[in-house]
């Protein structure tokens, strides 16, 4: 259903976009919600430099991106997962930049450094109070993403063992998981590292702190790699624009953004 | 709906005038057959739904039972586990709480504005209230994720995500629809009977709650079956203020997922089995709204016949 969607969007867009005089070559991307905005600028910058191409960014998540690259939905697929399913082993993936997972709490919470075990220990219901971690003695609101998020099984994937406990709390978005562990003094969560800031605080983990510096020297444990998938070996349009995000210029617009570079 | 037993007869087609001709005859039957069709487009719709709905989800009801299905615990696709029992139990709690919340204060509202306030107050407080229905139900769960919530965790401790949550938003949201079906069904009532009360020496609340409210009851009862309805299918709003954990709640402060929120979260990413199982969750969805629409509607006959 979703696949239909997208691809009657894109046949609007390739309409619209042939409508307006000059043809243009259309190229639509479509997946990891936390790549969607760093990719949309990417466009944006793109298209300057290549009016007579379009690219058109659509968000869903990683398993849609996976599927409509697969499905010719959308040429380019974007999926943010340490381990790529089986069924994507059909696809070329490029990574164009990789992103820390934050492990988040409120700012009114006293705890600063959680090691992996108690991260595991807290999503898996093993740890409840905060007091068993050196907090005050107030029972863990644990706030996860939904199964199909990139962002949630990587973080699980790296963690390792994660039965998530059944008293989590499910957020449908990296933002919708910021909002609720701003507003909730026991809450903790994941995020992107992109889409952190001073509202609520990144605990470090394993004394390590989630900075581009601790994650392009390889400390920071929870990485993983943002990939861009095409059906075969991308060519025209396609390759222009992962050339693009690949190209010096494209890597510094990704680190301005708040996300590591690849490279 | 209303059906006419005492009528002796359906009066006799008028004869037609033969003056028209036959190209107006032939308008005549376009147009009959134009509306018929419109009038059958509605049913057709609904058979079409149920008949999408149960060819994806029947299947796989099957493949797994019945049992296995409706009354497991465990929801985890990934690993092939599709029990949805806490869902279920969750979308009747928050139904049930937004009815204990929603029927009463509209019902209440009603009464108040029929009965207690100046025609021309009403005339104005009315449509406002009519507007709350139409304020997207995004901004309903904003509202709660916002200031809810908190307030929740705040006074009564729990995540604040919750049940309860839920219940309140939903209450409030079926008010529009409780408030002015009822209004209406109040209204309907001839203003003998409440002459007449009064005319026996009953008080001004004794004739509302022994006459009015009697002979507008099935109306009454109606607006709560609709709003019923809208709190047993409403998501946005749901899957924002309830937090959506899987588990059977123990309190109305314990974070729930209801059927309609489960299928929302899910949709987007199921693929395969999955996909099945949220199909099949939509029939379960289907049936529940159902059964409690022909409970109500077999409540509301017996009451108005009695």
């Amino acid at each position: 259903m979703r696949q239909t969607l997208l691809a009657l969007v894109c046949g609007v867009a390739i309409v619209v976009n042939g409508g307006c005089g000059k043809q243009r070559t259309a190229v639509t991307a479509a997946g990891s919600t936390a790549f969607q905005p760093f990719a949309e600028k990417l466009a944006e910058q793109f298209m300057a430099k290549q009016p007579d191409i379009a690219v058109t960014i659509q968000g869903g998540g990683s398993a849609l991106g996976i599927q409509a690259a697969l499905s010719g939905a959308a040429q380019i697929g974007m999926a943010d997962l340490v381990q790529l399913p089986p069924e994507a082993q059909a696809l070329t993936a490029v990574v164009v930049a990789r992103d820390g997972i934050a492990v988040v709490v409120n700012n009114a919470n006293p705890v600063k450094n959680l090691a992996i075990e108690q991260i595991r220990g807290i999503f898996n219901g093993k740890i409840r109070n905060w007091k068993e971690l050196g907090g005050a003695d107030h029972a863990i609101t644990v706030v996860s993403r939904e199964a199909g998020s990139g962002t949630r099984s990587s973080f699980e994937k790296i963690v390792k063992d994660v039965a998530l406990t059944k008293d989590a709390i499910i957020q449908d978005s990296n933002g919708t998981i910021r909002e609720t562990v701003i507003m909730d003094a026991n809450a903790i969560g994941y995020l992107s590292h992109g889409l952190l800031n001073e509202k609520l605080k990144a605990v470090t983990v394993q004394g390590t702190s989630c900075t581009t510096e601790e994650v392009v020297a390889g400390r920071y444990p929870l990485v993983r790699p943002v990939y861009l998938l095409t059906k075969g070996e991308p060519t025209g349009a396609c390759k222009a624009f992962i050339d693009y995000v690949c190209s010096a210029e494209g890597q510094k617009t990704i680190k301005d953004s708040g996300l590591i570079p690849a490279k | 709906m209303q059906d006419t037993p005492n009528t002796p007869a359906q009066p006799k087609r008028p004869v037609r005038r033969v003056t028209g001709g036959v190209a107006t005859w032939c308008r005549d039957q376009l147009a009959r057959y134009v509306f018929l069709a419109v009038a059958f487009s509605a049913t057709v719709s609904l058979l079409l739904i149920a008949l999408f709905i149960l060819k994806e989800g029947v299947p796989f009801i099957i493949k797994i039972g019945l049992k296995d299905f409706l009354f497991a615990s465990e929801w985890d696709p990934s690993v092939g586990k599709f029990g949805i029992y806490p869902m279920i139990i969750a979308s009747l709690w928050v139904t049930l709480g937004a009815m204990l919340i929603g029927a009463p204060l509209g019902v209440a509202g009603a009464i108040f504005l029929t009965q207690f306030v100046p025609r021309s107050v009403m005339r104005i407080i009315k449509p406002m209230i009519e507007l709350l229905a139409g304020i997207p139900s995004v901004l309903y769960g904003f509202m709660g994720v916002m200031v809810l919530a908190p307030f929740i965790r705040n006074h009564f401790g729990g995540p604040g995500l919750s049940l309860l949550a839920g219940a309140i938003i939903l209450g409030i949201m079926v008010l529009p629809t409780v408030i002015s079906i009822s209004v209406d069904a109040i209204n309907a009532v001839p203003r003998t009977y409440l002459e007449g009360a009064l005319a026996l020496g009953a008080t001004r609340w004794q004739s509302v709650h022994m006459v009015i409210l009697k002979a507008a009851r099935s109306g009454i009862i109606a607006s709560v079956i609709l709003a019923m309805g809208r709190a047993v299918g409403e998501t946005m709003a749901v899957i924002m203020v309830v937090g959506n954990a899987v588990k059977i709640p123990h309190s109305a402060l314990d974070s729930v997922r209801t059927l309609t929120a489960n299928i929302a979260l899910e949709m987007g990413y199921a693929t395969g089995l999955h996909r099945q199982a949220l199909f099949a969750t939509g029939v379960v969805l289907f049936v529940v709204v159902m059964i409690l629409n022909s409970l109500a509607m077999a409540a509301m006959k017996r009451k108005a016949g009695s």
